[in-house]
């Protein structure tokens, strides 16, 4: 494992942090606890007193401050990639991480000065996720593992099934669209729509509709089929790829961690959306997104312009960028 | 000719600023004899007074959990909701106000300014009126911090920071509206609403659930009465010169 791997993985892990922060921030109601920004109540962010970080300013501050120390290792990530990394869109990989993490930023400081409008909210919301995504497949193509498969050239395992590289992309997708209506329902104050779980008004189909009501049962029924995609990809490696330890450990993981954000869900309207219920279905539906990422990319593996290249290298043929040299240096 | 016009607009002025206003517990300014059209002689005014009543016993307060921030956890005198206060049936802290009937009436801006203070991590008062156009006056007497957070429907919404003790600020609102909730995000159990009108004839209830809107021109009325959990009730009134017209609300759960 490299330094620059483990590296990634950190920037990994403190971004999931950072996504639990910010729904710290909205479960308490705390987003606008802070009104000015960049600053916080006039002070330069790195100098406001840890002892006025009291009430909802805790968690609306102590989420800058993990976002800015985020931003600061993304720079760094960037950096390392494009000093170190051969593989040119790697190192383009990190470049967009940057951006996006400055557009996330500027999202941030916009939501704050525009009274937390919902689109904005929304977008940082989403933003976020694609962030964490990025920072997830950055974890990924710096591991060795996944540095080997290209090593082993042409004869690298592929997924042999086009249905599994097919459910391998359109799971994350799912599971993005789902997080977006979530985050809708989040930042339109309509958690709480339908009071009961997990019946609807005691029954199965609301019995009055408003818009409230209508995000929160596409959310459920989201939730729904996106248990039903997972089990059906589960299903369907266990049947046709067993022999891929690569590719059923993330799907052990997706099962296990769908249950429990279902259970997560459920427990969040239950409980009368109690903050920390309400954020740690927030963290485990990016744990969520982030392993169907990764199972998504694994089963897509032969796709990637290191093995592309070198599989066109090796055949004679021209690469994509329209060069003959040799792979590690274009790609 | 200039010179004369001048003397009338000062005359009518510090008429407007001197006489006495409003009615009820925090009162609003009470109409003077000023350009109003069409014209009101107040001499021929009257008086609506009343009750706001609750039917049943009044909810406990619901004690507010203030470990979140340790100054206010330590200076705070009171730490209980300020949703449902009131004795012996009346209920405090209702917004009463003429909803309508003063069409066509213009009324003299209010001089004085109105006091929202932030004090023991609680707002100061809980439920308070304004007129459009006076001057709100938001001070923070912690030693904590706050940030004031108006989240109106018509009016321009705010959010501003008060970090240290003492510091004020001053808004005005331009439009009526019934009512601006404000809050404090910091501390989220510290909320407050104030009731814009763009006349003199509102009140607050007090424990006693007592309010009086004074010296109403003779006319009809809609007087709407308005509670934070308990919603909005509106009456009929006929105000005669002279006359103290009795209305009383009563709310229930």
């Amino acid at each position: 494992m490299t330094w620059l791997h483990v590296y990634a993985r950190f920037l990994c892990a403190a971004t999931l942090l950072l996504i639990a922060a910010g729904g710290m921030v909205t479960s308490t109601g705390s987003g606008l606890s802070v009104p000015d920004w960049p600053n916080s109540y006039g002070y330069f962010m790195f100098s406001f007193p840890l002892s006025s970080m009291v009430g909802g300013i805790f968690y609306e501050h102590g989420h800058r401050l993990i976002a800015s120390s985020v931003g600061m290792l993304t720079i760094g990530m960037a950096v390392w990639l494009w000093r170190v990394d051969p593989r040119r869109w790697v190192r383009r990989l990190g470049v967009v991480a940057l951006l996006a993490v400055i557009a996330q930023g500027l999202l941030g400081g916009i939501t704050v000065l525009y009274f937390l409008p919902t689109a904005v909210s929304v977008s940082h919301a989403g933003l976020a996720q694609v962030f964490f995504c990025l920072t997830v497949s950055l974890a990924l193509f710096t591991a060795p593992g996944w540095q080997r498969t290209a090593a082993a050239g042409p004869t690298a395992p592929h997924a042999s099934s086009l249905t599994t590289e097919r459910l391998g992309m359109a799971l994350p997708l799912l599971v993005f669209v789902q997080i977006l209506v979530g985050a809708t329902m989040r930042h339109t104050g309509a958690g709480l729509a339908i009071p009961d779980f997990p019946l609807v008004f005691g029954g199965i189909v609301p019995p009055e509709w408003t818009f409230s009501i209508a995000v929160h049962y596409i959310h459920r029924v989201g939730a729904g089929l996106t248990a039903a995609a997972v089990l059906v990809t589960v299903a369907h490696l266990g049947k046709h790829h067993r022999d891929r330890p690569e590719f059923l450990r993330p799907a052990g993981l997706l099962t296990l961690l769908v249950l429990v954000q279902i259970g997560l869900g459920g427990w969040t309207v239950l409980s009368g959306r109690a903050p920390v219920i309400n954020t740690a279905h927030v963290a485990t539906g990016a744990l969520v997104l982030g392993t169907s990422l990764l199972l998504g990319l694994r089963v897509n593996r032969h796709r990637f312009p290191d093995l592309r290249h070198r599989d066109a290298y090796l055949a004679g043929r021209p690469t994509l960028a329209g060069s003959n040299s040799a792979p590690e240096a274009t790609v | 000719m200039q010179q004369r016009n001048l003397w009338t607009v000062l005359s009518l002025l510090v008429l407007a600023t001197s006489v006495a206003c409003g009615g009820g517990e925090t009162g609003g300014d009470a109409p003077a004899a000023a350009p109003a059209a069409p014209a009101f002689d107040p001499s021929t005014a009257g008086n609506v007074s009343g009750m706001v009543m609750f039917d049943g016993e009044l909810p406990a307060g619901v004690e507010l959990m203030m470990n979140s921030d340790p100054v206010c956890a330590m200076t705070a005198t009171n730490k209980t909701s300020s949703t449902f206060v009131g004795s012996d049936g009346h209920l405090g802290n209702v917004f009463v106000y003429v909803k309508s009937g003063l069409e066509g009436r213009t009324f003299p801006a209010s001089s004085g300014s109105i006091e929202l203070n932030q004090l023991g991590c609680e707002y100061v008062p809980h439920v308070m009126g304004i007129r459009v156009g006076q001057t709100l006056n938001i001070t923070n007497s912690d030693p904590t911090l706050h940030n004031i957070h108006a989240s109106p429907a018509t009016n321009e919404e705010f959010n501003m920071g008060q970090p240290i003790q003492g510091m004020q600020f001053e808004r005005t609102f331009t439009t009526p509206e019934v009512m601006v909730p404000f809050k404090c995000d910091v501390h989220g159990w510290m909320n407050a609403y104030i009731g814009v009108v763009d006349h003199p004839y509102f009140a607050v209830t007090g424990l006693d659930g007592a309010f009086s809107l004074d010296s109403l021109p003779p006319g009809d009325y809609v007087i709407e009465a308005w509670h934070e959990a308990l919603g909005t009730q509106t009456q009929n009134v006929t105000v005669a010169t002279g006359q103290t017209a009795e209305v009383s609300f009563t709310f229930a759960q």
